[in-house]
Formats: structure tokens, sequence, C-alpha cells
């Protein structure tokens, strides 16, 4: 890893020998947009080069480019790590001119870059980090926090099941920030809905077998086992769950984050019947059905996941809020889009909240059985909507300090 | 009863799923000490060369329907052959240098290997369906045991004892410890030392795509698997004493159960015990529990 590092290092000097030269510029007529995402590990399918792929789609169906604005879509590999993410947005910012930087799965990545760009005055569309900071404590005027966040996936899922007769829960979560949120967070659900968290264990990230934990889940009689991790971690204790027979014995697993690819990557023989919360799925509408074919098309054969629908939904909202401001000026365009409302063939109509978060429905979906999937990704079943109103965290519960 | 807190039946299960993922660190890591005995080389690429025994599997399996008992054969046969041809074309002009430029060659594979299948198989990996003859389990009273892991220890400790019973107790064994003592001599009595030297590599491989066959239908499929556990399986062999066959074998079998038995009574600790326990030995002992001190 010390190749990295030395990489890190030598962009950050580089970027500090430049500083100075830059300065904000009042819109030159080029909109350059910085899509910062994972292109070589864990998120690389949720987001990665589909998530340049719905930016490019965005800047095609805006139209914009007819009404002679130029617009130009780079890209780069943060690698997870939030040294390399904050130099790439350093150099983006004060040399390449990049206006917007969209996606950035990993929340830490995403806190850096959120920071960064308050500093320099431009603009954040986040739709990859999961966060609920992002628009509470560590809120920016300069951020927007699109697709989903944690405690909307605890809320959801957390409140959903509970209701639903699942009250004891057994958590395995991963053992880092975001683990820890999200178990807390639906914790908090669990219990207000009259449910008992009966044990939990905190499993180091990228652990690759979870049976231990899984036995330990099964000793406690749960009937419900929340997974607080994801990606590679989500779907290896669900696989493993399955091999274990915890499923057959009785006890349900609640995925807190799952995207559609990893159902994808688990099959369904394995996900089937798995519980949890989403903000979009490509089999909505025509809009959504006629995205995912275009986007699949450009991006392997994958089909859109929520995070890619964000990246599409906030670079489109973003250059309606730059035409209408004749300006690509980050804070103002920020605050343009809070003022204007959304609406987008995938999220439908919706508002950015003045804490940065963009409010729509969410789905409570169920993962289908082989039999009942009649096309390739045609894997789940939507059995409630969370209206918007509901979906998020109540605007002065976040302690934002741009609420008053 | 209770030992710790802990009821003994669960302690039970505990150790003997540590068990079962200390057969998966044996395999690995025999792998690399017959590498590292006989050739002196450390041998990053071969977590690569698990998740590519494991992919191997995969294609066999979804392009031409050859089914698991057949990937468990000519996965490692394939993988093995790409050993050949990286140990003909590559590593052997490395013999004379410093380790180091082994270890830096090595690393830089393992990096283009794993970019390669992230870029074409993406990051989430690809589920590999566990043959029909081990579906169900046992019941063993103090837990439900797949049958697939009980193979899975099975196979690992068979494999590992014919290795170490080859390399320690046969004249082809003989040979090969012959020739990384003194090369030049055990040519002189006409033997084609490069080529047994190609041929161990090969094998070295080949038992890491072997581990990745036995592992597919556990794990996901997936161009990472092999980062995530290769450093654990060099800290293993660091632990048992770098080239030491025997050490390898046991001290995998040893820490999967240290490891399993930190996820009951210190889950956050389980990835790092491993490393605790290595600078510990280290510190008593440098050569490894069962190296031989030079």
């Amino acid at each position: 890893m010390n190749a990295f590092k030395r990489t890190a290092i030598a962009l950050g000097v580089a970027t500090a020998l430049s500083l100075g030269t830059a300065h904000a510029q009042v819109s030159d007529n080029l909109i350059k947009i910085g899509v910062l995402t994972d292109m070589s590990s864990l998120y690389t399918d949720l987001a990665g080069a589909g998530s340049v792929v719905a930016a490019k789609l965005a800047v095609e169906d805006s139209g914009i480019e007819k009404r002679g604005y130029k617009v130009e879509v780079i890209s780069a590999d943060h690698q997870n790590k939030a040294d390399v993410g904050s130099s790439v947005a350093r150099q983006w910012y004060d040399v390449d001119k990049v206006d917007v930087i969209v996606d950035t799965p990993n929340s830490g990545v995403a806190l850096a870059v959120s920071q960064i760009t308050r500093d320099k005055g431009k603009a954040f569309l986040a739709s990859g980090p999961g966060s609920s900071d992002l628009t509470g404590a560590k809120c920016s005027p300069n951020t927007v926090h699109w697709a989903y966040d944690t405690w909307m996936l605890a809320n959801g899922t957390g409140t959903a099941i509970t209701k639903g007769g699942g009250d004891s829960w057994f958590f395995i979560s991963a053992d880092y920030a975001f683990g820890a949120a999200l178990e807390r967070d639906t914790a908090a659900a669990v219990i207000k809905n009259g449910g008992k968290v009966i044990g939990g264990v905190k499993a180091p990230l990228n652990t690759q077998d979870f049976s231990s934990f899984l036995l330990q889940a099964q000793a406690s009689k749960a009937k419900i086992i929340g997974l607080a991790n994801a990606g590679g971690d989500t779907t290896n204790s669900i696989k493993q769950a399955a091999e274990f027979g915890i499923v057959k014995g009785g006890q349900k697993l609640a995925g807190l984050l799952v995207f559609l690819t990893d159902i994808h990557a688990l099959g369904l023989q394995t996900a089937q019947g798995l519980t949890f919360t989403e903000t979009f799925y490509w089999d909505q509408n025509d809009a959504s059905r006629a995205f995912a074919k275009r986007f699949s098309a450009l991006d392997k054969g994958i089909y859109p996941t929520m995070v890619h629908a964000g990246v599409y939904a906030s670079v489109l909202h973003y250059l309606k809020a730059v035409e209408a401001l004749k300006s690509d000026d980050g804070t103002k365009v920020v605050a343009k889009m809070k003022e204007m409302s959304t609406d987008d063939p995938l999220f439908g109509k919706g508002t950015i909240r003045v804490d940065g978060r963009k409010i729509h429905p969410a789905y409570l979906v169920q993962v289908k059985t082989p039999a009942e999937s009649k096309a390739p990704w045609d894997y789940y079943k939507i059995v409630a909507t969370i209206p918007a109103d509901q979906a998020f965290r109540p605007l002065a519960d976040g302690g934002c300090s741009l609420v008053k | 009863m209770e030992i710790f807190g802990i009821p003994t039946q669960a302690l039970f299960g505990q150790l003997l799923i540590g068990l079962i993922n200390g057969a998966f660190y044996a395999m690995l890591s025999l792998g690399l000490a017959v590498i590292f005995g006989l050739l002196n080389v450390i041998n990053f690429t071969h977590g690569a060369q698990y998740m590519m025994g494991a992919f191997c599997a995969w294609f066999l399996l979804e392009k031409w329907g050859v089914g698991y008992w057949w990937s468990l054969l000519l996965a490692p046969l394939a993988i093995g052959l790409t050993g050949v041809v990286i140990e003909r074309t590559m590593l052997s002009r490395l013999y004379k240098l410093d380790h180091l430029y082994g270890l830096l060659l090595t690393f830089g594979l393992a990096l283009i290997f794993q970019g390669v299948f992230t870029n074409y198989y993406g990051s989430s990996g690809q589920p590999y369906r566990l043959p029909e003859e081990f579906a169900g389990a046992f019941n063993l009273g103090f837990m439900y045991l797949p049958k697939y892991r009980a193979w899975v220890i099975v196979a690992s400790v068979l494999v590992c004892l014919s290795t170490w019973f080859v390399i320690e107790r046969t004249k082809l064994g003989s040979y090969l410890r012959a020739a990384t003592e003194n090369p030049a001599l055990v040519q002189a009595f006409g033997i084609n030392v490069p080529r047994m030297i190609t041929l161990t590599y090969g094998f070295g491989v080949a038992l890491a795509a072997l581990a990745g066959v036995m592992a597919a239908p556990i794990y996901q499929v997936a161009p990472q698997m092999g980062a995530n556990i290769i450093i654990v399986v060099f800290a293993v062999v660091v632990i048992g004493g770098m080239g030491s066959i025997l050490g390898a074998i046991l001290t995998g079998f040893g820490l999967g159960v240290v490891e399993g038995l930190t996820k009951v009574f210190y889950p956050e600790a389980s990835n790092t015990v491993i490393f605790v326990v290595m600078v510990i030995v280290l510190l008593i002992k440098p050569a490894g529990l069962f190296g031989k001190e030079k």
C-alpha cells in the first residue's frame, strides 16, 4: 500500500504547489463535472463506472449543450481512502477547474470532500455515501445528499419489520462509523415500535467468514438478524446464513443496506425473501425502465442502482439550476437547487431541504423467489411505500447548523 | 455447563468453525511455504492465484457446464500452468537478485490480475452453486454443520498431509530439498534443477487454485477475495516459520482456532489477533515456531 501513499503524497505536494493560481470563476461556459467514485474495489458495481454513465446521460437528457453551454464529465478513483479522495478533490477544484463533484460512495471520503467543497465554494452532489451526518452535524451549504442515508434505511427497514412481528433483534454490524450509525439508528426504530434488541456483535470490515457470528446470532434466538454492513460483508453474511440453515430455522435476515447489484451477485436462490429499503427500483414505471435499458447497454449490462439513479437525477437538477442562474458558482447553484423543486424521470417530483437533504419516497422491497422472477434483473417486489415526508429524518432532529 | 460465560456446546461449535477456516489458511500457507522453502521467492501473487482458481471453477461451470469435481482437478492444472509460464518468463530472471525483487514482481502481478478481473467481472462477485451432493447439513447436537464444510476440513487435511509426505518423506522430495541447499551439486548428479524449480512453483500455485475452488461455494467468487485473505496467510507462514511445511500446516489450523475463539470473546479483535500472535512469536522465536535459525 506504500505505493498508494506515495502517489497520494505526490498529489498533495503537486496540489500545494499549484495553490494560489486558481480562482473561482464566474461561468466560463464550461461546466465541468467530476465523478469521484470507487473504480477498483467493493463499491465499483453499485457506483463506479456506472456513475460516470449516469452523469453523461443526465448531461445528454438536459439538452443544455444544445443551448450553447459546454459540459465535460471527468472521473477519478478515490480508492476508498479519504486522503486520496481529498487530494483528487483539491486538484480538481484548484487546477482542473471542476465545478461540481458527484457520487462519492464511502462516507469517510464523502465527509472529507464535503468539507473541501465548502472551503472552495464549489458544489458536491453526494448520492453514493450513506452517513446521515452529511445533512446532520456536518451539513454544508455546498452539499446536496441525494439518494439515501443511514437514518432512512434504519427507519424504513427497522420500523416495517418490527411492526410486522419481528420484534427481537440481534445485530451483526461492521466495526466502523457507518456500521455503528446504522445499528444505532435501527435499534432506535426497533425500540420505538415496541421491539427489543437482545444482542449484537461487531465484525471487522471485510471479514470473509461470518459463520462464527451467525452461530452467535442463532444461539441468541432473536427473530431478526440485522445486518448493519455493506457490500461484500453483506453478501457473504447472507450467503453463509443460508448455508448454516439460519433462515430455515425460522430466523429472518434484515439487510440494512443492500443494493440491486448485491442481489444480482447473490442470486435469487440465496437472496429470496430478503426485505430492505431502497429509494429507486428500475422496474417502477416506463421512464425508469427506459432509463435502465439505456444505462445497462453502457455499463456492462448492470442495471442501475439507487446510487446511479441519484447521480443522474442530481446532475440533471444541478444543470437546471446552473441554467436558471446563468452561473456555475457552487454556493449559489446549491442555494438555487434548494429553491427550485425537483422533477426528474427517476425520483419524480421532490424537494431539497435547507440542510441539503433531497426528499423523496422510499420503498420497502422484498426479493422475489426464482419462480416469481420473469426476466434478468427482475428482483424486487415493492411491498410498501414510505411517503416522502416520513422517509427521512425530521429536519429538526439532525442538528444541522443551517437549520434555524 | 459454561466456560467464561459461554455454554460449552456453543464453544464446541466455534472451535469447529475455527478449524474449518484454519483449513483454508493451512492450504494457502502450505503453497506459500513450498514456494518460499524451495525457491526463496515470497509469492505475493498467491492471493490472486487463489482468486483465479475460484474464477476458473466458476467459468467451467457457467460456460461449459463442467461440475465441481472436475473443477477440483482442472482449475489447479490450468492456474498451475499459468504459474509455470510466470516462473519461466519472469521469476526465473530474478533468482540471483535480492528477495525484494521477487516480492515486487509478484505483488505487481497480483494487482494486475485483480484489476483485470474487477474490470471485467465487477467487484460484487459471482455466485457459485453448491454441488448437489453437499446440500444439507449434519446436526451434531451442539451445532448445525453444513456438509460442505465438513468436506473442506477432510479434503484440506488430506492435501496437507500428502504434500508434507511427498516433500519430507519421498525421494522426489529429497531432491527438491537438496536442490535448495546446493543447486550446483544436485545438477551435477544429472538432475534438471531449473525444471524442478519451475514445476515446484507451478505446484505451489496449483495449491492456491485448489483452495480457491474449495472456497468458491462458500464465499462470493470475487476479484478481491484473495487480497482479503493473503495478508493473514502471510502472517501464518511467518508464525509457522518461513519455508517450514509442517509449520505452515499446523499454524494454519491453530490460528484458525485462535481466530474463531476471538470471534466469540472479543469479535472486534478477530482480524488483528493473528498479528498480535505474530509479534509475540517473532519476539520470542524470530525464525517462527517451526523454523530453523540460520
